[in-house]
Formats: structure tokens, C-alpha cells, sequence
């Protein structure tokens, strides 16, 4: 269990630099189809605010703001983008993933369809990253046990 | 020139590898693994492969490091062997 580490310094620098942080990884997720980056990459590093949240402030005052709840229906729902784009193209009648056929129904010409289709896709990934390596991280620091559990013990 | 300061991070990446498997102390050794993932991404970058460097230092020298952390918070400090 990892508790609020009592430093003031520690806690506000953690504060204010964790909008940055998130600000930066958004900007790699959207430019992920013309620079480097994209979903992976611009999701690890969200999740890596929120963790740097969890350290400085602790678990137990982290958690109101960010449930295991949310953070599990957040890691489904990047899997949901991902796979709901890329099979409303075979509806579209066209391949898996195949983005081109999304300008029938955007009203763009395909090749700007593409790059809107590419952009869903690495916010689908990148949610899907930042939550997983969030309980990734909350699995390994709890041991396992739910924090919901750990509660009615009140260790 | 750029040849000598690819030969000049490399041997500071293998200095960083043997130490952190030489090292007793779980925690340095960790600290260490993170700096060898930082080296390695500088080493990447230099070569020309951005986007695997990003991944290195977001991945290698971010996450990676966090975890083996909280591993090590979680278990013991001291290596046994």
C-alpha cells in the first residue's frame, strides 16, 4: 500500500506538472499519423501522469478521483473505438480497418477519411494503453487485492 | 565526429548493463537499468530512429522503471545471491 508521501514541495510540483504531462501526451497521440508517436506511446505517458498522482498523493486519496471501476471500463472502451471503426468499414463494405470507406459516411473525400479513420484508431489505442499500465501499476503496488477488499479490512 | 559519440554512448550503455547485474542493491540496480534505457534511446535517436526512441524512453526509462520500483517496495531490497 503506498501512502501520501508528506513533503509539500514533492506534492505540489507533482500537481502542476501533471496537466503538463497529459497535455504533452494528448499532442502525441494527435500527431501520431504525421511525427513520432501515436496511441502507445502518447498512452504510456498519460498513464504515467496518473501514476506520478498515485506516488505523491497516495492510493488511498488517488482513488477517489480515478475508481479501479473506471480505469476497467476505460481499458474496454479503447478496444471498443479500435474494433467499432474497424468494423464499421466491413459494414461500409469494405476490409477490416480499411478507412477509405468511412468518407460515405463523414461526406469528406477518402484520403481525409483515412487520416480521421488512423486518428480514431490511436485515440482507441491510447486509451486502452494509459488504463492498463494504470492497473498494471495498481495490481503490483496492492498485491493483488482489490481496493475495495483492503477497506473492509481496515488494515 | 558523430561516430565517436556513437562509440562514446555505447560504452557508457555497457557500462550501465554490467552494472546493473553486478550490483547488490536491488534499487541502485533498477536506477541504473533506467539510465541504461535513457543511453539507449539517445543512442536511437542519434541513428536516425525517432520513433523507437520515443518508445524507449517512454516505455523503457518511464514505465519500466516505475514498476521494477514498486516491485521492489513490494519484496525485498537486497539481493540474495
Amino acid at each position: 500500500m503506498i501512502r501520501a508521501y508528506d513533503d509539500i514541495i514533492v506534492k505540489t510540483i507533482a500537481r502542476i506538472l501533471t496537466p503538463f504531462i497529459q497535455i504533452f501526451a494528448l499532442y502525441v497521440i494527435m500527431h501520431g499519423h504525421h511525427s513520432p508517436g501515436g496511441g502507445f506511446q502518447g498512452g504510456v505517458i498519460l498513464g504515467a501522469s496518473l501514476i506520478l498522482l498515485f506516488i505523491t498523493h497516495g492510493l488511498k486519496e488517488t482513488k477517489k478521483r480515478i475508481t479501479e471501476k473506471g480505469i476497467a471500463v476505460l481499458s474496454s472502451l479503447g478496444v471498443l473505438i479500435y474494433s467499432g471503426i474497424g468494423l464499421l468499414c466491413i459494414i461500409l463494405l469494405g476490409n477490416y480497418l480499411d478507412y477509405g470507406k468511412l468518407s460515405k459516411l463523414l461526406h469528406i473525400v477518402p484520403a481525409e477519411a483515412r487520416s480521421l479513420g488512423i486518428l480514431g484508431i490511436e485515440i482507441g489505442v491510447g486509451i486502452t494503453v494509459m488504463a492498463v499500465m494504470v492497473s498494471i501499476f495498481l495490481n503490483i503496488s496492492t498485491g493483488g487485492t482489490l481496493l475495495e477488499d483492503e477497506e473492509d479490512n481496515t488494515r | 565526429m558523430i561516430l565517436l559519440f556513437d562509440f562514446a554512448i555505447l560504452i557508457f550503455v555497457l557500462i550501465c548493463a554490467v552494472a546493473a547485474i553486478t550490483v547488490k542493491d536491488l534499487l541502485s540496480s533498477v536506477i541504473i537499468l533506467g539510465a541504461y534505457s535513457f543511453l539507449l534511446c539517445l543512442l536511437w535517436a542519434e541513428m536516425g530512429a525517432v520513433d523507437v526512441a520515443f518508445t524507449e524512453a517512454s516505455v523503457g526509462a518511464g514505465i519500466g522503471t516505475i514498476l521494477l520500483i514498486v516491485a521492489v517496495s513490494k519484496t525485498t531490497r537486497r539481493s540474495k545471491d
